[in-house]
């Protein structure tokens, strides 16, 4: 067999964005081009005392299984692409967070199996048969529903990021912790969701011009409930019940949960059966104890619903060292609860210069962003870095600012820009720069 | 005869104003499919109470019989924290509930009823939604105000004697009650970082 001469990557001064290796985001599209032309053709020799299968692997030799009617991931993956999920303490039967490998995927969608989930009191089982939703409160007529009358109105589907305040928050520790990136910034999600706007049911039992808030309760052994705004409610929420063209599974609120895009994931209450119409916030545990952010001064931010502007390098990060010097591509995630990403930089020298990322459309409201550059490690110490700005202008803040105007440990809403190194061994390792 | 053709049309216009609202109403049906819920209904789904009293049960308590109750219910998780929390837990498992007032906002916070909460009703709406964790539920509404009362006895916030009901709760003001900010729909700027 004969193979294209080996391809010689030919750099100049012109396809470099910024210091230390950050080529121009066009430089892979640029490089294919130009030696497109030069695959090589060429007679290969045809052996003439074997058959030809001579060689092959058995799965090109004998006929395959049979069709699943579920359909699973290589067996070669399970083990390998899983989350990671904390044993259960403190008296716990159930772990309380699963977190996505994002070190190991691709794209904007996690697969639903792979979607963070965090629950306070375990999974429920729930019989979709039992279970009803209610709207009550101030309204001209409360209501219930089950899965099978919500399946009768007309869907949205809409794609979603979904993320947990708590995510990333060991960034708030002193030192940067070591661990696979996914421990630290695995709280954060992207689905497709199909569902009822809840506008739609608001508008069916009439809701009273002074209600300003709405209790949702789910049906787990918590009974949790969060407070939501109602011009939230009436705005974007919906009522989920599918995710990724599937029932949403029972971890992620089987048979319905609330969805509320770019707020704080503990909003989205699942297994939903009661939407109570008020005057005003619960105060529940999880808006007062949790889910607060403690700041420098003694005091706390209540309801900081919208999620910040936020982005992640994926690759490489502490889980994947560089073997050799050569051509690598950043890439990562990024995302904003007040609207689309506008723009990610990236850089390789630790804030000192930033070069524009590519970033794959369609860019989707709320919804996890994918952005890629390309990157000629030269052996030398690098400092990767990645910094978002949404379409409200709104730019990623350094972990100093960030610390800045919040204190030492808000423990929740860490958003700050993320930090890699690489040393002279390729090895990673999370930095606070 | 002018009159009655008058009568007439106004007849047919009727008919047809009718014709008209009729089929509104068949579109209208067809697009609403939740049933009318019953006060049952409600009942069973919705346990929260509010700051001000609001769907507090009937039952009391005080801190002497919540004693005894949270020795046979939640000492076992509350007294004896793990050595070492992972990082990776979002919260607290079993959350510290006494002491602590005065670090908020000190490098070395410790978050608790006392020192924290802004409301005592969250507790009452807590532990009866969701404690024991293994059993919830299964105590009666003023088993959960005598362990209401004994939280917040203590916490040094009431007496061991004082009555826990749906009165006397709301009343009750929490050490931290004044230090929590509105962040919806806007952080203050005070709390932004510069380029946010």
């Amino acid at each position: 067999m004969t193979h294209s001469k080996t391809k010689t990557l030919v750099v100049d001064a012109t396809d470099q964005a910024a210091g230390n290796g950050l080529m121009s985001r066009r430089f892979f599209i640029n490089s294919a081009l130009a030696t497109g032309a030069t695959l090589a053709s060429g007679a290969p020799a045809i052996a003439q005392d074997a058959i030809v299968g001579e060689g092959q692997e058995d799965w090109t030799l004998y006929p395959g299984d049979d069709l699943p009617l579920y359909g699973d991931v290589s067996q070669f993956e399970k083990g390998r692409v899983q989350r990671f999920v904390a044993p259960p303490t403190g008296g716990r039967t159930a772990s309380s967070s699963g977190r996505t490998p994002h070190h190991l995927l691709q794209g904007t969608i996690t697969p639903s199996g792979l979607h963070f989930e965090v629950t306070h009191h375990g999974i429920p089982d729930i019989d979709p048969a039992k279970h009803k939703v209610v709207i009550h409160g101030m309204v001209k007529q409360p209501l219930k529903w089950d899965i099978e009358a919500l399946e009768n109105y007309p869907t949205v589907t809409r794609k979603y990021f979904m993320e947990c305040s708590g995510n990333s928050r060991v960034c708030w520790a002193e030192k940067p912790d070591q661990n696979f990136m996914y421990m630290t910034h695995g709280l954060v999600s992207g689905s497709e969701w199909t569902g009822i706007p809840l506008s739609t049911l608001l508008d069916e039992v009439g809701v009273s011009p002074d209600a300003k808030w709405i209790i949702a309760e789910g049906g787990d052994s918590g009974s949790l409930s969060r407070s939501i705004p109602i011009d939230k409610a009436l705005d974007d929420t919906i009522i989920a019940i599918y995710q990724n063209g599937e029932r949403i599974r029972p971890s992620q609120g089987y048979p319905m949960r609330l969805l509320n895009p770019g707020f704080e994931g503990n909003t989205s209450v699942k297994w939903l059966r009661s939407l109570y119409v008020t005057d005003k916030p619960v105060m529940s545990r999880f808006e007062t104890s949790k889910y607060t952010d403690k700041l420098y001064d003694g005091k706390a931010l209540q309801f900081s619903l919208e999620m910040d502007v936020k982005s992640m390098i994926t690759r490489p990060s502490s889980a994947i060292s560089l073997k050799k010097k050569g051509l690598y591509e950043i890439t990562g995630l990024a995302w904003s609860g007040r609207g689309k990403i506008a723009k990610v930089e990236v850089s390789a020298d630790g804030g000192k210069t930033w070069a524009e990322a590519a970033i794959e459309g369609p860019v989707y409201d709320k919804m996890l962003t994918r952005f890629r550059i390309p990157w000629m490690w030269d052996g030398s110490p690098a400092i990767l870095q990645s910094r978002a700005t949404d379409e409200a202008g709104r730019l990623q803040p350094t972990r100093e600012e960030l610390l800045a105007a919040r204190g030492k440990d808000a423990f929740y809403h860490y958003h700050a820009i993320h930090s890699w190194s690489v040393n002279a061994k390729g090895a990673i390792r999370h930095v606070y720069a | 005869m002018q009159r009655g053709r008058s009568d007439m049309s106004m007849h047919k216009i009727l008919i047809a104003a009718l014709m008209i609202s009729g089929a509104q109403t068949v579109v209208a049906q067809q697009s609403r499919f939740g049933e009318p819920a019953t006060q049952a209904d409600i009942d069973k789904r919705f346990w929260s109470v509010f700051p001000d009293g609001e769907n507090l049960p009937d039952g009391q308590g005080t801190a002497v019989e919540g004693a005894e109750l949270f020795e046979n219910n939640c000492h076992i998780c509350h007294m004896n924290p793990p050595d070492k929390l992972t990082d990776y837990e979002p919260e607290d498992p079993a959350d510290t509930l006494f002491g602590g007032q005065g670090t908020i906002g000190t490098d070395h916070m410790v978050a608790t009823i006392g020192s924290y909460w802004p409301y005592p009703t969250t507790v009452f709406n807590y532990i009866r939604k969701a404690m024991p964790y293994t059993s919830p539920m299964s105590l009666t509404n003023s088993e959960y105000y005598a362990l209401t009362a004994f939280l917040l006895s203590e916490n040094g916030i009431i007496g061991e004697n004082d009555v826990i009901n749906k009165d006397t709760l709301p009343k009750v003001v929490m050490p931290n009650h004044d230090n929590f900010i509105n962040a919806y729909p806007e952080v203050p700027k005070k709390y932004r970082t510069k380029n946010e």
